[in-house]
């Protein structure tokens, strides 16, 4: 029985397509300088269909295809400005997973050291007033605490 | 017959939880013990019906009852045992069981560890732990339940998703769970708190362990998770910065915030208002990372059957239970008075600058995960944010991290000077700067980031060490060295998980600056060179596995002649599924793992092969573990063990040290 079952999903699994390697052998430029170039830009294109998995990555076609096409532009001699420009116009600003740092971007890409700044801020207020009170303390140990001391020394 | 059993368990469990929400809280206002008493009953009780619960679903998945519909979606006669039970929790009706098992489990050991609370906060924190139970409990029945059956049971299940069929997913949820759920232990101290209206030192020293074990549970989860996606998705990343993994690593970072500045509170009897502030936020991401995961609002590579429906219902239990939180926050910290005084340059003010590190960076992640959705809704406008944009942002502020810990974990409390404590560490100091331009100087023309890392990881490490050095106070080698032995567990732990902290700066850097790449086709017999190694593709098979068919490689690794290692990547086909997977072939070491990906067959019959250098790989985990080995350290610190078992009067004194009132 159990074989039987495995054999007919042996036979069901040949039909099915076989994981493809993420970046092939084959589409790596001959030129190293090239190549590296074309990694790097890599990096920071999304897979479209995918979830959240850059170019290199990826196992599916989609991401094949914009990998041979980042090559290409640059194979064609364009900078690596010009091929990014050249594949947001095509596919949409959905492609970067690195997202550009204008316009409301801004506030993404500042909303950490703003809120640094804001932080550090209220914190530095908090502690000053902590300041404050301590010099308003009295210097030294009170009483029970002189008392306490004592104790401890005597164990 | 069983399963019916489990889905009345669960309702009744949702009763119970209702009892002990309303009863406890009702009598701790009133004064009323009996009423104040039952909260402990109940939260026994609801512990037993949700675990019955739970052995119910696990027993309809061991049994393959194909009359289940959460078994049929996800489970098949032939899958191996193991799967078959971390089955249960591979799912989304599943997993919340086992959520709202783990809620349960902590709810109940409150009331078996929490005798020496005072009865009324007691009875408070377990009617707020119990509203947690009947929010998710209502959440189950309602929306995702696991017990419903199908009227004509299939003859076989769909399989579980193959990525998930890995020894991985057996522990990696588990312990994720334990920490997202401990954390609400946080929150029901901060809210019975808030409620009581007091916190103090006493107040400080029964959250933390919570905090603590919690915050040890999510590193060994998040680090379990990694170290899965590394050996199981084939391209060797150990992070990705994927919104699911944010969802975990938010109350990860603001739990660290949290247990630290918790130990102010005890100690010092300053930053209350802040401390609970960051209990409750700290449970609020992990719903926020609930709400992330399983709406699918955000697109990531966890697969959890997403339902909008699903979404907008726990969108209320987060507003219900952050909304009340926040405004009880406001209405009543002003109440929480600070005793401790102390200057600018002080531990306290160090730890302030840890909060405020740890809480931007979370901030910062949070930010990164919604943008997407943001900027969608606000500009209509279509865009991602994915590694590079969290790279940028988030590594500034672990850096800045990294380089004051040691400084600030070396001040003394209420008053420090800065010239004083630096002194200190200047052989520390040292050691990090010579070994970070000895990587330099190693490394031929690749990113200044590896030696950075190298500088920064053991500045670290060795800060930690130098630590335990001063606190074993003055005195010849041999006399100090006998003491740091016998320092309290706490300073032992809190060196521990400090230095693993380090290691994994290091590691990170390492992986990211001295990672080699090889990509090519070779044919069976032919060899190829990785750093140093010889790597021979020796055989290709087509076997066939319990429930998959295989493409295994296998991999002779030599260095000089002499034999390394054999490894044999996969390449899996689950027929039931029908999904592909990719298993690397991974020999691990000390300083370094090979790792091996094998590809398509070639036309012209070779086999496209990606191999992998990964320096320094396990230390990254290693570093985790140090971290969560550290906090189990801490844990067992006497203060912790006194307060939790023995109510011996005679050491009551004693660890009254900080007056309580």
């Amino acid at each position: 029985m159990i074989r039987a079952l495995l054999l007919s999903a042996i036979l069901l699994a040949t039909s099915f397509a076989t994981p493809a390697l993420a970046v092939q052998p084959g589409e790596v430029l001959p030129d190293p300088a090239l190549e590296a170039r074309a990694r790097d830009l890599s990096k920071d294109l999304r897979c479209l269909v995918c979830r959240n998995e850059n170019i290199d990555d990826s196992n599916a076609d989609l991401a094949r295809d914009l990998r041979l096409l980042v090559r290409e532009r640059l194979v064609a001699g364009d900078s690596d400005e010009a091929a990014m420009e050249y594949i947001v116009a095509r596919y949409g600003e959905y492609v970067l997973l690195n997202p550009t740092s204008t316009g409301a971007n801004l506030l993404l890409w500042y909303a950490g050291p703003l809120m640094l700044m804001l932080g550090g801020g209220i914190a530095f207020s908090y502690v000053r007033r902590r300041r404050a009170m301590v010099e308003a303390a009295p210097e030294g140990l009170s009483g029970d605490e002189e008392k306490r001391l004592a104790e401890i020394m005597r164990e | 017959m069983i399963v019916e059993l489990g889905h009345f368990a669960l309702i009744l469990a949702l009763f119970v939880a209702t009892i002990q929400t309303i009863m406890p809280l009702v009598g701790a206002q009133k004064r009323w013990a009996g009423w104040m008493a039952v909260g402990e009953a109940a939260a026994s009780a609801q512990f037993l019906l949700v675990a019955f619960s739970f052995a119910a679903l696990t027993y309809a998945f061991v049994t393959s009852d194909f009359s289940v519909s959460l078994v049929v979606a996800n489970s098949h006669t032939l899958k191996p045992m193991l799967y078959k039970i971390s089955g249960v929790w591979g799912n989304h009706e599943g997993s919340l069981l086992l959520w709202v098992l783990m809620l349960a489990l902590f709810g109940a050991s409150v009331s078996w560890f929490g005798s020496n609370l005072p009865p009324s906060l007691r009875a408070r924190v377990l009617s707020v732990q119990g509203s947690i139970g009947v929010a998710f409990m209502l959440f189950m029945l309602l929306t995702s339940n696991p017990f419903l059956r199908l009227e004509i049971p299939p003859f076989d299940g769909r399989d579980l998703n193959p990525l998930l069929q890995d020894p991985g997913l057996a522990f990696h949820p588990p312990f994720l769970y334990l920490g997202y759920v401990g954390l609400s232990v946080s929150f029901s101290f901060a809210v019975a708190a808030l409620i009581e209206g007091r916190v103090d030192a006493a107040w400080g020293r029964w959250v933390r362990p919570w905090t603590l074990a919690a915050w040890v549970f999510l590193t060994i989860g998040i680090a379990l998770g990694s170290w899965w996606a590394y050996y199981e998705l084939g391209w060797g990343g150990f992070w990705f910065w994927d919104p699911v993994e944010n969802a975990s690593f938010m109350p990860w970072l603001i739990g660290a915030a949290l247990l630290h500045s918790a130990i102010v509170v005890e100690k010092r009897e300053a930053l209350k208002a802040w401390t609970i502030l960051l209990a409750i936020l700290a449970f609020g991401f992990s719903l926020i990372g609930t709400f992330i995961v399983r709406s699918g609002v955000i697109t990531s590579v966890h697969a959890f059957a997403n339902d909008p429906e699903r979404g907008v219902f726990i969108l209320m239990i987060l507003a219900f239970f952050m909304g009340g939180a926040l405004l009880l926050f406001a209405a009543r910290a002003g109440v929480m008075e600070a005793k401790g005084l102390f200057a600018p340059v002080s531990r306290e003010s160090a730890i302030v600058a840890n909060n405020l590190l740890l809480s931007v960076s979370c901030f910062v992640v949070f930010v990164g995960t919604i943008w997407p959705l943001v900027a969608e809704l606000l500009w209509d406008r279509k865009l991602s944010v994915g590694e590079p944009f969290f790279n940028a942002a988030f590594t500034p502020f672990m850096v800045i991290l990294a380089l004051l810990l040691p400084l600030g974990a070396l001040m003394p409390w209420k008053r420090a000077v800065i010239g004083r404590s630096f002194k200190l560490l200047i052989p520390a100091l040292v050691l990090a700067v010579s070994l970070g331009l000895l990587g330099y100087a190693m490394q031929t023309g690749r990113t200044a980031l590896g030696p950075i890392g190298l500088g920064l990881g053991s500045w670290v490490v060795f800060g930690a060490m130098t630590e335990l050095w001063q606190r074993a106070g003055r005195g010849r080698i041999m006399v100090r060295l006998a003491r740091v032995f016998r320092l309290p567990r706490a300073d032992w732990g809190k060196a521990t998980a400090h230095s693993g902290f380090g290691v994994t700066v290091f590691a990170v850097a390492a992986m990211m600056a001295w990672q080699v790449e090889d990509i090519r086709t070779i044919n069976v017999g032919e060899s190829f060179d990785l750093e140093g190694y010889s790597v021979k593709l020796a055989s290709v098979e087509e076997t066939t596995g319990p429930n998959y068919y295989t493409t295994m490689a296998a991999f002779e690794v030599t260095k000089n002649g002499r034999p390394i290692a054999t490894v044999h990547p996969e390449k899996r086909i689950y027929p039931v599924a029908g999904m592909p997977t990719t298993e690397a072939g991974i020999d691990y070491g000390f300083t370094r793992d090979l790792y091996f990906v094998i590809g398509d067959l070639q036309d012209n019959g070779s086999w496209a092969v990606r191999s992998y250098f990964k320096p320094f790989a396990n230390w990254i985990w290693a570093g985790a573990m140090l971290m969560a080995l550290g906090g189990f350290i801490s844990l067992a610190d006497r203060r912790y063990r006194v307060a939790a078992g023995n109510r011996t009067p005679e050491i009551k004194p004693e660890i009254k040290a900080v007056p309580a009132e």
